[in-house]
């Protein structure tokens, strides 16, 4: 699978407070959820982004709280992919279990940029400062769930008999 | 291959002699946890792929905590929603407004977990468990889902940090002063993907609550779980609550650990997390004069008997500053009900300051408790992220209870000892 957009540059240890705020936890509807994703740290975030675009960030990405609104919050917006030098570990399986591509890489990555990713061969290509960046895949059990589109799905196919 | 503690029980929950870090497990769960937040998603997944029965209606725990009672008309709407579901699948261990308590201190205290367990909890701070001696961990509302159908989680079997533990806290220096000591040590990230295993003479010197209180916030540090070795007070602490008989695991004198850390707990000073990180501690010969407008003593990391009596004995006979309000919010209905007749309310009430029924309430910024702009609260919860308990522009600074009260009394981050 290819994944193409413009990346949207954050920083280290971006918590799953300001990727949804827990005020706005009182419902479980992904499109009421989306509508203020990352409001506490970039108001404006929802009308920078395109369906299709990619969050890149420092380490520890949604850090904080088992919410799954997180990632189901930044799938919901349209962000295809969230690329970030390393994940907080329930945002990580989240993400894994809902079907929301992330990519655990150390690249470098600015605001604009545009990138592509290649999931199955594990390269990232920044096409702005042509600089490819490879990422090692994920371990064989995992990537069974990601195939199955998230855990549930997996599950029917006997993932975790 | 030799192994951690953590390790041991992940093995005898997959059916396998040993295991080892990075290996990817399925392993079977004691308990499944959710509460008023996660389990609604979790019960849209787990009726979206038409699971019907769950695994075993005695295992599932689902704790109506976060916004209740219920602050809304949507908070009420996702409770019923939970109600719904554990009353069609007859789970018993459904907790309401009366019955219920801030989870990881209402499990405990229920005797629900036991040492040598596995529980999963869809809410992060489920890592408290290690404090008996069992595994747990936080995972998301789908892993949630899953494990009410089949029982069953996915685990990468992690590698482990040994803390090793000397020496006995000094006077006012408490569980939450050591976790923030450690998580200032290694970071937000340091344990990441890790176990932290505590070990050492110094595990004597801690009490249950503050061992509770000390792997609460192992998530804190990244971790994937915390976990202490079961000695005669776990036992006699499972015992009292009326837990099944443990199930002792140990570490292999031999286990490979990624990193020791040796902490003397006698050397430890009280400690408060600044904002917007737990890992920004700063002891008091750092902290100038930063004055406060709140103050709240509760939460699953320092809502227990022992912290509300740390509290109350420096409020008595002292007034809550003008200009600060203070929330005092026991954990679970049983700490409420002992509170109330050893006399704490009083001493709390007469200081000036409210208290609460049992909710996590202002620690995640739902209600009870929120913060204005450019206000500061010293809380004994567990996170200072921002926008954590209110406004983006409001501060949360992280204590334990004792420290938590001097600064209500004096209006600013104040230790015990500033009042004398």
């Amino acid at each position: 699978m290819l994944l193409k957009g413009k990346a949207i540059r954050y920083g280290d240890n971006i918590d799953t407070d300001v990727i949804i705020p827990a005020r706005y936890l009182n419902t479980s509807d992904p499109a009421a959820l989306a509508e203020h994703c990352m409001e506490d740290i970039d108001p404006d975030f929802l009308s920078k982004i395109q369906k299709g675009d990619i969050i890149a960030a420092g380490s520890n990405f949604g850090c904080g709280s088992s919410r799954e609104h997180a990632p189901l919050a930044i799938k919901t917006a349209g962000i295809s992919c969230v690329v970030a030098k390393s994940f907080a570990r329930i945002f990580y399986r989240n993400a894994i279990n809902i079907g929301l591509p992330i990519i655990a890489c150390d690249a470098e990555i600015n605001t604009g940029d545009r990138l592509s990713i290649d999931l199955a061969n594990g390269v990232l290509t920044n096409e702005t400062t042509g600089i490819k960046t490879e990422f090692p895949s994920f371990p064989e059990f995992l990537q069974k769930i990601i195939q199955a589109g998230g855990l549930m799905q997996a599950m029917s196919g006997g993932v975790l008999e | 291959m030799p192994m951690t503690m953590t390790q041991k029980i992940l093995a005898a929950h997959c059916g396998k002699a040993s295991v080892q870090a990075g290996d990817m497990i399925v392993a079977t769960c004691d308990l499944v946890l959710g509460n008023d937040i996660t389990a609604p998603v979790a019960i849209n997944e787990f009726e979206k792929c038409g699971c019907g029965k769950v695994f075993n209606r005695d295992k599932i725990a689902l704790v109506m905590d976060h916004f209740t009672p219920n602050k809304d008309i949507k908070a009420a709407e996702q409770v019923k929603k939970v109600r719904e579901f554990a009353k069609d699948k007859q789970i018993p261990n459904y907790f309401d407004v009366g019955a219920m308590g801030v989870e990881h201190a209402l499990l405990p205290e229920r005797g629900m977990v036991t040492a040598g367990d596995l529980v999963i909890g869809a809410d992060s701070h489920t890592c408290t468990y290690g404090a008996l001696g069992a595994f747990s961990t936080g995972v998301g509302s789908t892993d949630m889902a899953a494990a009410m159908a089949s029982g069953l989680v996915w685990l990468r079997v992690p590698e482990a940090i040994s803390v090793v533990l000397k020496g006995k806290p000094g006077k006012h220096v408490s569980g939450k002063d050591v976790i923030l000591h450690l998580i200032k040590t290694i970071g937000v990230d340091g344990a990441l993907y890790q176990s932290l295993e505590f070990t050492g003479e110094g595990v004597s010197a801690l009490t249950m609550d503050d061992r509770l209180c000390i792997c609460n916030m192992a998530i804190e540090a990244g971790g994937k779980n915390g976990i202490f070795p079961v000695d005669g007070q776990t036992v006699d602490y499972l015992k009292e609550h009326g837990a099944a008989d443990p199930r002792v695991f140990t570490a292999d004198a031999d286990a490979q650990y990624a990193r020791v850390i040796e902490m003397d707990l006698s050397a430890l000073k009280p400690i408060v997390a600044f904002p917007h990180l737990p890992e920004n501690g700063k002891t008091f010969d750092e902290i100038g004069d930063v004055p406060i407008q709140q103050v709240v003593v509760g939460s699953c990391t320092n809502g227990r008997i022992s912290d509300l009596r740390d509290a109350a004995s420096i409020m008595k006979g002292r007034k809550v500053a003008e200009g600060v309000r203070m929330i005092v919010i026991p954990a679970t209905q049983k700490i409420w009900t002992e509170a109330m007749h050893e006399g704490l309310f009083d001493i709390f009430v007469e200081a000036g300051a409210a208290v609460s029924t049992p909710t996590c309430g202002p620690c995640l910024g739902g209600h009870m408790g929120i913060l204005a702009k450019g206000e500061r609260c010293v809380a004994t919860t567990n996170r200072n992220f921002v926008g954590r308990m209110g406004d983006p522009g409001s501060e949360v600074y992280l204590a334990s209870a004792a420290v938590a009260a001097a600064s209500a009394v004096l209006g600013r981050l104040a230790t015990p000892d500033m009042l004398d």
